[in-house]
């Protein structure tokens, strides 16, 4: 077991060294920035100037080397437009994702979850129809394009909520959030329901086939023959029964989802990660697109590895298993 | 797969013909069939149907911006989806948008089915150590969610035709390594194989011309599918700014231009692009749906 999680944490490890290889030199290709960061009315003198103080001088082993000793120390170099630490402009948006991501799971989990038990434990139903229609039209339909339908139908024709922003941050043990004001939650809804869609779909799927095997299985007709109420067999014994394919599977979607969270962040103005990232992009900012790529690459990892901590504890089966494995 | 050739000589009825009428026997199949085929022919046919030809700058009239639908400018013709800020016809707009989506989508997905065809075939027939490395690649790449593949990818190599298609390959070669090699697995153990390679036939020969035949089904069930997700992923990155250039509007593109206009209630820039856009993934989803019931006995009910 020990083994195994050892064996986790060093692959973990090992992805996060090749992301970094990986997005330091395909970075360092994509040409100078110093044309885009200097005036063009610039002397050769002034050019070599700045490259000289961005490091861009150094030969490229030596940048990555210096890349690599300064992320040791927690440095993960300044940003080429605002010459703010990368790492700080990251945090500084990391919990406006995690909130969105956050909510939208909330929403995922407390739609999707009944919708797929219905479904399930009506087999064939036209309910059971509609829901697979609709987790069809949920993976489907592109993320932004559901973003922009919300928009014009909630925000633009029925005016109802905001279509950008956080608005108002509450405050609560130290955390500033959206999610503790009513303008926040007002602002939250409409991106956090754009985000939910797929994993919705997902949890609503899995929730159904999960009811329809539980359905055939002993224990629910033991239930049922003991007299126990329709309602709970279905609330209490098979939502048991199928509760650990869904957690494992929300914890992996979590971290999906703040990788996700850039298309649905462009769409609504949310001031979040993914929203700079593509702002990065936009004006060839390396180090703040190497310093989200470490940052989301270790989330990825981190949330793997505990949703297999997490597997371990409630799955009896695969300890046993996994154990087997690795000797 | 090859059960199904067995039994398909068995039984005559369980032709290509028979699969096909099957293909049809639902209305959800026949109308995404149907929605296809009039959208493909109208990104085809666009030079030839479409009311302006919207990169010719000469045919655009500017005092006809932003026109809703139905309008009719000045030489009194008919803008039957309305304008936008360029005085562009939205209608000829999605034809062409919709050319420059479908060619982007088909040729990233050719390249991904060969690329990822050869490797998934290598790795299972291989097996042992070079079949777990190989799919140790495939395993790491789809740890990470295909969007931020792409979005790195086009940071790397800035915009264009030939990056994105770059990107989208990059992307999808892994469905189809996946695919690939689940049915080498399978097929490798079967008595043909065995047959080939006593009489003589060199690995290759084996592989495409005895193992690809029979993994030909299941792939174009992915293949169909991922062209789908090719369109929706060109889309999005273009809408976010970093796949297609300016000169090429896709889809993507022309919903992006007229966001800003929706905001002022002048929905139709940015919808009618996008009704377009969800009309082609989703008939394709419905197509590749049924498509997988028909060519996989195990699925049908």
């Amino acid at each position: 077991m020990v083994k195994l999680i050892a064996g986790r944490i060093l692959q973990g490890f090992g992805v996060l060294v090749a992301v970094s290889l990986i997005a330091f030199f395909g970075i360092y290709a994509i040409g100078d920035p110093t044309s885009l960061l200097v005036d063009p009315q610039a002397t050769q003198q002034d050019v070599e100037q700045v490259r000289h103080n961005l490091g861009l001088d150094q030969p490229m082993w030596r940048q990555y080397g210096l890349f690599v000793g300064s992320l040791a120390s927690g440095d993960f170099g300044r940003s080429f437009a605002t010459h703010e630490p990368a790492m700080r402009m990251i945090l500084e948006r990391l919990p406006a994702t995690l909130e969105l991501a956050l909510a939208a799971i909330v929403i995922a989990v407390v739609a999707g979850v009944p919708a797929g038990l219905a479904a399930g434990t009506h087999p064939g139903s036209r309910l059971d129809r509609v829901v697979m229609t609709a987790s069809i039209l949920g993976f489907s339909l592109p993320t932004f394009w559901v973003g922009l339908m919300l928009i014009l139908v909630f925000a633009v024709n029925l005016g109802w909520l905001p279509s950008f922003g956080r608005g108002e941050l509450g405050s609560w043990l130290g955390i500033h959030s959206s999610l503790f004001t009513l303008d926040g939650l007002r602002h939250i809804l409409l991106p956090a329901l754009n985000l939910a869609l797929f994993p919705m779909s997902l949890v609503a799927r899995l929730t159904r086939s999960g009811a329809r095997e539980a359905l055939e299985l002993d224990f629910v007709r033991f239930a049922r023959a003991k007299g126990i109420s329709e309602r709970r067999v279905v609330f209490v014994h098979i939502l048991k029964y199928i509760s650990v394919p869904i957690v494992t599977m929300i914890g992996m979607q979590l971290g999906l989802l703040v990788a996700f969270a850039i298309v649905t962040e462009s769409v609504f103005s949310w001031p979040g990660t993914g929203k700079l990232l593509i702002e990065s992009i936009g004006r060839l900012d390396r180090p703040v697109v190497v310093a989200y790529l470490l940052v989301i690459v270790s989330i990825f990892v981190l949330l793997n590895l505990l949703t297999d901590l997490v597997y371990l504890t409630l799955d009896p089966r695969v300890r046993f298993d996994a154990g087997a494995h690795a000797e | 797969m090859s059960r199904q050739h067995a039994s398909a000589m068995a039984i005559p009825a369980v032709g290509p013909r028979a699969r096909m009428r099957a293909f049809f026997g639902t209305s959800a199949a026949r109308v995404a069939t149907a929605a296809l085929l009039i959208l493909v022919a109208g990104a085809v046919l666009a030079p030839w149907i479409a009311p302006q030809n919207p990169f010719d700058l000469a045919q655009l009239d500017i005092l006809a911006s932003r026109l809703p639908p139905l309008s009719r400018g000045a030489s009194g013709a008919l803008y039957l989806l309305g304008t936008d800020d360029q005085g562009r016809d939205i209608l000829s707009a999605i034809l062409y948008g919709l050319r420059i989506s479908l060619v982007v989508a088909t040729v990233s997905v050719s390249f991904a089915f060969v690329l990822g065809t050869a490797f998934g075939m290598i790795a299972g027939t291989a097996g042992g150590r070079i079949d777990a490395l190989m799919m140790r690649i495939v395993d790491i790449q789809l740890s990470v969610p295909a969007i931020l593949v792409a979005l790195v990818l086009l940071a790397l190599l800035g915009r264009g035709v030939d990056k994105i298609i770059v990107a989208l390959v990059s992307v999808q070669w892994v469905y189809f390594a996946r695919t690939a090699r689940a049915v080498a697995l399978v097929e490798k153990r079967r008595e043909y194989i065995d047959a080939a390679r006593n009489l003589g036939f060199s690995q290759a020969r084996i592989l495409v011309g005895h193992l690809l035949p029979n993994a030909l089904a299941p792939l174009i069930v992915v293949a169909t599918v991922e062209v789908a997700h090719a369109i929706a992923l060109e889309a999005t990155l273009s809408f976010l700014g970093v796949g297609l250039p300016v000169t090429r509007p896709s889809l993507g593109l022309l919903i992006a231009n007229g966001f800003a206009f929706m905001l002022n209630g002048e929905y139709w820039i940015s919808v009618f692009p996008g009704v377009a856009l969800v009309l082609v993934v989703f008939a394709i989803n419905l197509a590749a749906d049924r498509m997988r019931d028909v060519l996989d006995p195990r699925r049908t009910p």
